[in-house]
């Protein structure tokens, strides 16, 4: 008996039986395919800014004599040879009376100093595009057969901090001016979120308030970022007359953004502690203080720093409602207090990314990847920390 | 007879204390939410002054220069809804497609290794979303645009909507794997049980309970693409542009509303004010797309049973 006619004895038997099984499958695959697109696109991505970030980890110098006297601290173009102008960095010539300050021994004699190229000689050495004329190319060429020209380890990326001249431009006033507004973003929304949770989990009745207060929190969850901005430009900057750019009002409006999210993953934490505790606590005489005090809130705490951990995350990621505070203006140092102008690292990225020289590109991807790390290393200790601590009850 | 009350005067304070600090913290997230609304209906009031209401919903010509400015913000919600819809074209099927197969086919342990790369996507800053989507996607459209025969512009509406659609896979699939999952096992059994394919049971059963949770997350998505600010500021135009061409390039209201409070002009100018116009636009839609959207999620809560989302 052949398949077929096994199949027209089969009183249930479907004719359609075989599309739908290859309907079914084709399905499975649609399915399979996306999930396989959104990892594939995330491995490009991570690829290509990798590939355009990882050179501006290197910088080229050049090793050329210069002349350490009187008259050419004053005048620092004629510390070095004419022939060698074009291809030096003009930031290093300005800061030669500081470094002959430093070396009172080099005074009077010529040297033979590690310098710190010219940003187009920089990417002529990377392969990249560059302007460089022919004879300062041959220059640069006849210098690297004799050793005089390296990539070396770019100190300035992570010690400088904004400038005007790309291979003289760093992170560091934008790391210093994210570590200040995420300290002001964490001291105000950290009690804050924590104290409203504790109130919606432990003390609040079920009536309209406490309903108002939720039905708000997850709509200002899901409120566009930039409005965020708008407040903060309108209420702390006009009504309040705090100074613009400061990280005191990029912190306050970010702590505002971050509320939502540690009160909602503090209330998870709260709601997993069980009851028993509660109870046990109660009948051994304690207040409600007392009880959510030393015993809730102990154990529900892990929880609660793993949450805190995740908004500090996205709030250092957040850029829109900086920008419309005034958090991009050109800092070439780093703030002093939480009342100076400063930026922040995903507003320098930005500034960076639209400048036309082909450097600040390079220097975008490479902010990028110091900001990714710098994420991803959060949310993995988060995670550890979740992991460690979970008590299953 | 005996009393329970404190004898500690001074504990009940402190109590009562603790308490009152604790509601108050809770009004804050209250009192954030009518400082935005306020903030911004108060300057969009000031500009509507200046400015007349009906030209800014309906006129097509905005140019907000000092003299002879005009507001007619038609080509910009139409640059940001061109924009948007490209976004939830790339996002929808992609974002669910994940969804489906985390939830229906992928083992518990595939499962926990995948959702956390998706939340990856999640995670990543949207300027830099905005860099990669300048720099990377808007010159390879311009070229296969060109392969084709076509002109594409380097803030063409398709690259910023493409990028931002991958940036909103993560809002959908994370939700609607949650919903997906939470339909009860008993219908599927039922459905496979009568001869239904898997595929069959996924389209048939499955997706229509899930229905109200997945149509919650689009709407989510919507209103985050709506609202994504830096992706557009880089990578899409400034020019407000009424067309239906995605390789042109078009202006959004987030784009706008940075232009605006960028520049150096005077706080009570027209130019400025008119950022908060299109900010309270901007509040309002987003506003009524979250409400339906948590409406949507409480139903399907209380039809399931399921306190997990």
């Amino acid at each position: 008996m052949n398949k077929k006619d096994r199949n027209n004895n089969n009183p249930f038997y479907d004719p359609s039986l075989n599309a739908r099984h290859r309907s079914s499958k084709r399905f499975k695959t649609f399915t399979l395919s996306s999930l396989i697109f959104s990892i594939a696109f995330l491995a490009f991505f991570l690829f290509d800014i990798i590939s355009k970030g990882s050179p501006a980890f290197e910088q080229a110098y050049i090793n050329i004599p210069v002349t350490y006297n009187e008259k050419t601290i004053k005048n620092t173009r004629t510390a070095i040879d004419k022939k060698y102008r074009k291809i030096i960095s003009r930031a290093w010539l300005r800061g030669l009376p500081k470094l002959a300050e430093a070396n009172p021994e080099f005074m009077g004699k010529t040297i033979d100093t590690w310098v710190l190229a010219d940003d187009q000689v920089d990417q002529y050495l990377k392969g990249h595009y560059h302007k460089l004329k022919r004879k300062d190319r041959a220059l640069i060429d006849n210098m690297k057969t004799h050793g005089k020209v390296e990539l070396k380890f770019n100190e300035i990326f992570f010690l400088n901090g904004d400038s005007k001249i790309p291979e003289f431009a760093g992170l560091n006033s934008a790391i210093v001016g994210s570590i200040f507004t995420l300290l002001i973003t964490m001291a105000f929304a950290f009690p804050i979120g924590v104290m409203t949770a504790i109130y919606l989990e432990e003390f609040a009745e079920d009536n309209k308030f406490t309903q108002i207060i939720e039905v708000n929190i997850n709509n200002l969850a899901a409120i566009p970022s930039i409005l965020f901005g708008l407040l903060g430009l309108a209420i702390f900057i006009n009504l309040f007359g705090l100074p613009r750019s400061s990280p005191l009002v990029g912190g306050l409006t970010l702590a505002l953004m971050t509320l939502p999210i540690i009160i909602v993953s503090s209330r998870a934490a709260l709601r997993s502690v069980p009851d028993s505790i509660r109870q046990a606590a109660y009948g051994l005489g304690l207040t409600k203080i007392e009880v959510t005090r030393d015993h809730v809130l102990p154990l529900a705490f892990p929880g609660i720093l793993t949450g805190s951990i995740i908004g500090l995350a996205q709030a250092m990621g957040e850029t829109a409602p900086l920008i419309i505070i005034g958090m991009i203006a050109f800092i070439p140092d780093a703030p002093g207090s939480i009342m100076e102008a400063a930026t922040v690292m995903p507003a320098q990225l930005f500034t960076w990314a639209g400048m036309p020289e082909r450097m600040y590109i390079e220097k975008t991807a490479a902010g990028i990847m110091v900001l990714l790390t710098i994420l991803i290393s959060l949310n993995a200790i988060a995670i550890y920390l979740r992991k460690k601590f979970e008590v299953k009850w | 007879m005996h009393t329970f009350e404190s004898k500690n005067k001074s504990r009940e304070l402190k109590e009562k204390a603790i308490k009152i600090a604790l509601i108050t913290a809770s009004t804050i997230s209250i009192l954030t939410t009518f400082g935005i609304l306020f903030s911004i209906l108060f300057e969009a009031l000031a500009f509507f002054e200046l400015r007349s209401f009906w030209y800014f919903l309906t006129g097509t010509e905005w140019s907000p220069g000092i003299v002879g400015s005009k507001f007619g913000a038609v080509p910009i919600f139409a640059g940001t809804i061109m924009i948007t819809f490209i976004a939830m074209a790339v996002a929808i099927p992609i974002g669910l497609g994940s969804a489906i197969y985390m939830s229906e086919y992928a083992s518990h342990t595939t499962r926990d290794y995948l959702k956390p790369i998706l939340e990856i996507l999640a995670g990543i800053p949207t300027v830099v979303y905005g860099f990669f989507a300048a720099i990377t996607v808007a010159p390879f459209i311009v070229k296969a645009a060109a392969w084709f025969g076509l002109e594409a512009s380097f803030n063409s509406a398709l690259a910023s909507g493409i990028v931002m659609g991958i940036m909103i896979i993560p809002v959908i699939s994370s939700l609607s794997d949650d919903v997906i999952r939470a339909v009860p096992d008993s219908q599927r059994k039922a459905s496979l049980g009568l001869g239904m394919t898997q595929g069959e049971t996924i389209r048939n059963i499955v997706l229509p309970s899930a229905l109200p949770g997945i149509i919650s997350a689009t709407l989510l998505g919507f209103s985050k693409a709506i609202g994504e600010t830096m992706i557009v500021v880089m990578a899409a135009g400034l020019r407000p542009n009424l067309s239906i061409n995605p390789l042109e390039d078009m202006t959004t209201v987030t784009v706008r509303i940075v232009d605006a409070l960028v520049g150096d002009q005077a706080f009570n100018s027209p130019g400025t004010l008119s950022a908060f116009a299109l900010g309270l636009a901007l509040f309002i839609i987003t506003l009524c797309l979250n409400i339906v959207s948590l409406m949507l999620i409480r139903k399907f809560k209380e039809k399931y049973k399921v306190n997990t989302l």
